[in-house]
């Protein structure tokens, strides 16, 4: 009785939203919308734009769920969460998924019970220095002031480094990309050290760009990818699978323009076939209706479109593919078969 | 007494017209002597702080009065600037509002957080103005309905089952009140909550997902009006809490004395900023496992307790100034407590604390700010975020900065001086 | 008189609980500790739920692993292979570090500022008028972020300092201002006994002199009450004070470190962090602007008959202050400026901003990230800060009680 008067007040208030212990994918699918964390602001990965809509590679895996579950990759909430608040969020429901550029770590994963669906950017840790401070390797860094952003795992990764070496430095830690940018642009420390990709972003949005160089030692193994709950297996199946589709959709071929044409009949290859639910009923298994891959990947094309639209080479992000490339071209890319 | 004019050559018949002091006692130059350079000790401390002007505005003025007003981006506005060092306030007009509405707040219903400001002033007036007649109290009273209704959205019968929900209460409570304060009180609230319960689970989902008054989540809000939205809320849901708190510290039974100081020392030991790591990464624990609450919810239910305890200080000082005489009276008078408080204590201490109160809810707006660190995108949260963290403004800071210190400055001086306006009114014992 | 007003010993009855004086108050206790005993189960019960749904516990063995990064101002020993609890106290350091330098120099903006705010001087007073309204009127952190963007901007690198032009230039080659803070001299004895035993010695010295300046100065006050005569006593207490450590330092061959430009930046010496003089700079100068306005009150509330009355005693205007206008004043001042202390040490929370390491940053910052134990990491910051506040609200009541007018 109680419970239910406190509960009754607060749907009142319109301001509580009930989420009931079931199951995560009835609970998205009954509410319609996805609630889906995300940094509070990375350009390329996930950002809000002039008119405050969210784009970025971390908001297309987000809008391809969305669209797998809802049809509509619109049907997204974006939650910004912070360093502290993000893995409270997602252990205590208010969001349905992360996908806020966090490490696969063994704790993470064991001892914070936490399911990693898969891997959406390999990344590692770099160093930025000025070109005219005329250091060529980060083991010459001794005695360097490094601004850190803080947030995920480079405060240790930083630490282990340098230890490792046997050479000493002094930690800046910084809350926010733009205010890290700034001390570092004054000369408030030597070098800015965070995930090479944001290095990528900071350093195209200087002024002079080319006054700038990455290291090339990357001292860590940052494996960025969504992640859910422990224990809500079926959730986790739909949201790796729908990651899986988008990466094996390059994979295959498949591309936002010419879905339309293999997604209606059956076609010659089997597995773009059973992605596309032409053939098979993949999308039962999962719970889904039979179009779920398609209408992820309709959502912001396949993984290689998402890469190039956001972060790739043509934008002033300009990340090569690297290590993120189809295992096809050299790169870790594998996603298990679609069967 | 005689009549000497005739001895007289000359009488002057009117007063001689007084001369104007000399010019070194008078004038600007005796202001400046008296204030300016009264002492030697004084001319320096002048002449230091004409300096100090001087240094100040010499940077500033230029600066500012070259800035540059429209431009889309930071690379356009030093490209326009072509070297030298001036304002790029373009990103004020650029951003602004997403600096007041937050970056999510659809832009086509910013007409509706609009018309609350409107209706906050029409509302807090009754309020603040004791002159102005008390019918406008009705729209102070429907303000905190029609406000929930325009900034959030949704179907009208939310605002409507809540404002019902009060009726009802109010109407129990005048039932039993006659009979027994508390009997009337808590049944009040009682009831109130059952209809609550009961109008929530029998209404249909509120939610408009087209149209003009289309629904909103909170956690679209943001900007400016975040912080304001926070600041009233909170401050005046505090008060009551704060009376409650403030009683139940004076109370006899040392059960209730002790749970409202116990409550009071720890929210006011320690700071605002580790109570909204509670709201973001504890407080979810405390609600039942089936039920998520909004980000919005539990910041202002944090920020409230925050307050009330601070009010409740305030309020107890209030109650401290009251001279025994007044408690005395209202005992010999046979009056009960509640009517005792009502009646004489409460509207008395009250009128003592309100500076106080105001210096509360001023302390509190400016803590708002705070709910950027837990990702909520208030005016600091919009600036550090969104708006620094897009390629466009990557790299201005004194222009956002400055805007925002300016409006806050205006509205927390603002309140400052109706608090100093509203002492001197309620200064009668020193006439 | 009670006896016959009271009602005859009628049987007990029920509504007698809520209608009899004698009984309500216990009832309306015995009501209220139900219903706190109750939310506090459910709120505990739901605790357990959320936790047991998922599987997560309560556990403060995270404390003792290492932390695993490391801190740029540490205070004691610390490196990234220290336990949680270290970095913690290292932050809990850093805080009460920064508070009590606030602290300080809050004083001094703020009584400085109250003072010329009630000057005869209009300039003066109406620019301190400014000052205070400008930062009373803004938030706390738009000021730390402001303050810490301007040292930022306006202080060189240390890369300024370089090259056979530079930029910049030390002051008096001793003290070097750079934008990643300020290094001084380093003072330390070429012959000395070793570190610590030094710094015991010198801590020994100075207690002593003030012993002996107490002394000297009881021993005028009692010349004086004899004779009439004070004889005078600054001398030999400059010399009490400052002879010995004179000797001292000759004696252990007193000498400075001077910073020095060494690789990427100054080397040796003292240095106060940026972020450390940013954030004190800007809980300074903001709080002190309260504090001014606390001084002002406090030297309005002496009536202006108190200082005639001083005067036509015929005490000079130095003494109608020390004697008789403080002492009144600072009973006013007093006290909400030790909760303006208390705000200092609350508002230090806020050095995240500014990337200072005080405990809100290590504990519940880097270490609530890595560790993910959210509870346990803010119970603990509550529970320091907790502990801070009841320490000084202690410290105020006592000196509340030891000032209080005593009225017979």
């Amino acid at each position: 009785m109680k419970k239910s008067v406190i509960l009754g007040a607060l749907t009142v208030a319109g301001l509580a939203a009930g989420a009931a212990a079931a199951g995560t994918l009835d609970d998205v699918k009954a509410r319609g919308t996805l609630n889906c964390g995300v940094t509070t602001g990375l350009v390329g990965f996930a950002a809000p734009d002039a008119n405050g809509v969210w784009e970025g590679f971390d908001v297309g895996v987000c809008r391809a769920v969305a669209a797998a579950v809802l049809g509509d990759s619109t049907a997204v909430e974006f939650v910004p969460t912070t360093g502290k608040t993000r893995f409270t969020a997602l252990a205590s429901g208010e969001i349905d998924m992360l996908a806020r550029n966090t490490t696969w770590t063994f704790s993470r994963d064991v001892d914070l019970k936490f399911t990693f669906v898969g891997v959406n950017y390999y990344d590692g840790q770099g160093f930025m220095v000025p070109k005219d401070l005329g250091v060529g390797s980060a083991t010459e860094l001794d005695g360097a002031t490094v601004c850190i952003q803080t947030g995920t795992t480079t405060e240790l990764n930083l630490a282990d480094f340098f230890r490792a070496n046997g050479i000493s430095y002094e930690p800046v830690p910084i809350e926010t990309n733009a205010e890290a940018q700034q001390q570092y642009l004054a000369g408030a420390c030597d070098v800015y050290t965070t995930d090479a990709s944001g290095l990528a972003a900071t350093r195209a949005s200087f002024e002079d760009p080319a006054g700038h160089v990455l290291l090339p030692e990357i001292i860590s193994k940052e494996p960025l990818g969504p992640l859910v709950r422990h224990g809500d297996n079926e959730w986790g199946d739909v949201v790796r699978w729908t990651l899986n589709a988008l990466i094996t959709a390059e994979e295959l071929g498949v591309t936002s323009a010419n879905i339309g044409e293999l997604g209606s009949a059956a076609g010659s290859n089997p597995e773009v076939n059973r992605l596309l639910g032409t053939e098979g009923s993949l999308g039962d298994m999962l719970g889904l209706d039979g179009g779920w891959a398609k209408a992820a990947i309709e959502a912001g094309g396949n993984y290689g479109e998402l890469f190039e639209k956001n972060i790739g080479e043509n934008t002033p992000i300009g990340l090569s593919r690297g290590l993120n490339a189809q295992w096809t071209d050299g790169g870790l890319l594998y996603s298990p078969p679609f069967r | 007494m005689s009549d000497n004019s005739h001895l007289a050559a000359f009488v002057r018949t009117e007063e001689a017209p007084s001369l104007p002091p000399p010019s070194s006692a008078a004038g600007p130059i005796k202001w400046m002597r008296d204030n300016l350079f009264a002492t030697p000790a004084n001319a320096v401390l002048t002449i230091v702080a004409v300096l100090v002007i001087y240094k100040v505005l010499s940077g500033i003025l230029p600066w500012m009065l070259a800035g540059v007003w429209d431009s889309p981006s930071l690379a356009a506005c030093r490209e326009i600037l072509d070297g030298k060092s001036a304002a790029c306030f373009a990103v004020l007009t650029e951003r602004w509002n997403q600096l007041i509405f937050g970056f999510k707040y659809p832009v086509d219903l910013y007409w509706r957080p609009a018309i609350v400001l409107i209706l906050f002033f029409a509302a807090a007036a009754p309020v603040l103005f004791f002159d102005l007649p008390r019918k406008l109290l009705v729209i102070t009273a429907l303000f905190p309905f029609i406000a929930y209704w325009l900034i959030w959205g949704g179907s009208v019968s939310t605002p409507i089952l809540a404002f019902a929900g009060v009726v009802v209460g109010y109407l129990v409570y005048s039932r039993f009140v006659a009979q027994n304060f508390a009997i009337g009180f808590f049944g009040g609230v009682a009831a109130a909550l059952i209809f609550w319960g009961i109008g929530g689970a029998v209404l249909p989902d509120s939610t408009i997902a087209e149209g003009a008054m289309r629904s909103v989540p909170s956690r679209d809000l943001g900007g400016f009006m975040l912080n304001m939205m926070l600041g009233v809320t909170c401050v005046s849901l505090s008060v009551p809490i704060g009376i409650a708190l403030a009683l139940g510290r004076q109370s006899s039974m040392p059960l209730i004395k002790y749970v409202c100081v116990v409550f009071i020392e720890f929210v006011r030991g320690v700071p605002l900023i580790t109570l909204l790591f509670v709201a973001s990464v504890m407080l979810a624990y405390f609600f039942p496992p089936d039920a998520t609450v909004d980000l919005f919810l539990r910041v202002v239910i944090m920020i409230t307790l925050f307050s009330a305890a601070y009010i409740a200080e305030v309020i107890r000082g209030g109650l401290a100034a009251l001279p025994t005489g007044q408690y005395e009276a209202a005992d010999s008078l046979g009056l009960d407590y509640a009517q005792a408080m009502r009646l004489i204590i409460l509207p008395q201490a009250l009128k003592i604390s309100i500076p106080g109160i105001v210096n509360v809810a001023v302390g509190l707006f400016k803590d708002t700010t705070l709910v950027s660190v837990i990702s909520m995108f208030d005016l600091v949260g919009m600036i550090r975020g969104p708006i620094l963290a897009s390629a466009e403004w990557n790299g201005v800071y004194w222009e956002l900065f400055g805007c925002a210190a300016l409006l806050f400055f205006v509205v927390c001086y603002g309140i400052s001086q109706y608090s100093q306006w509203l002492e001197r009114r309620l200064a009668t014992d020193h006439r | 008189m009670t006896t016959l007003t009271d009602p005859p010993k009628a049987s007990f009855r029920l509504t007698m609980l809520l209608n009899d004086t004698r009984y309500r108050s216990l009832t309306l206790q015995a009501i209220a500790a139900l219903a706190l005993a109750l939310s506090i189960w459910y709120l505990g019960s739901n605790v357990a739920k959320n936790l047991a749904a998922q599987g997560l516990n309560i556990d403060f063995e995270f404390l003792g692993a290492p932390a695993g990064y490391d801190i740029n101002q540490r205070l004691i020993e610390y490196t990234s292979q220290s336990s949680n609890l270290s970095a913690a106290i290292v932050g809990i350091l850093n805080t009460l570090l920064v508070a009590f330098l606030a602290c300080i120099t809050a004083t001094i903006f703020g009584v400085l500022a109250g003072v010329l705010r009630l000057s005869n001087n209009w300039l003066v007073s109406k620019l301190m008028a400014f000052y205070v309204e400008i930062f009373r009127n803004v938030p706390v952190l738009i000021w730390i972020i402001i303050i810490f963007t301007i040292m930022t901007a306006v202080l060189p690198g240390p890369r300024a300092f370089r090259g056979d032009e530079p930029e910049a230039s030390m002051l008096f080659e001793a003290f070097a201002f750079t934008n990643r803070g300020i290094y001084t001299p380093l003072p330390y004895f070429t012959n000395g006994f070793g570190g610590a035993l030094d710094l015991l010695l010198v801590l020994v010295l100075l207690v002593g002199s003030f012993f002996g300046t107490r002394y000297m100065n009881a021993r005028a006050t009692r010349i004086q009450e004899q004779t009439g005569q004070r004889p005078a006593t600054l001398l030999t207490n400059l010399a009490i004070w400052f002879g010995p450590l004179i000797v001292v330092f000759v004696v252990l061959g007193l000498a400075f470190e001077m910073p020095e430009l060494k690789g990427f930046n100054f080397k040796g010496g003292i240095k106060i962090g940026g972020p450390l003089i940013a954030l004190w700079f800007a809980l300074s100068i903001y709080t002190g602007a309260f504090i001014a306005e606390n001084v002002r009150a406090g030297i309005q509330a002496v009536s202006k008959g108190q200082t005639e009355a001083a005067s036509a005693l015929g005490l000079r205007s130095g003494r109608v202050m020390s004697l008789v206008v403080l002492p009144q004043a600072l009973r006013v001042i007093i006290p909400p400026l030790i909760s303006q202390y208390l705000n200092i040490t609350k508002n230090s929370s806020l050095a995240i901003a500014v990337g200072y390491a005080d405990v809100t940053a290590t504990l519940g910052g880097i270490t609530l990230n890595q560790t993910g134990r959210a509870i346990e990491c803010v119970v603990l910051l509550m529970l320091f800060y907790l502990i801070i506040s009841i320490g000084i609200s202690l410290f105020m009541n006592i000196y509340n009680n030891a000032v209080k007018l005593k009225e017979r």
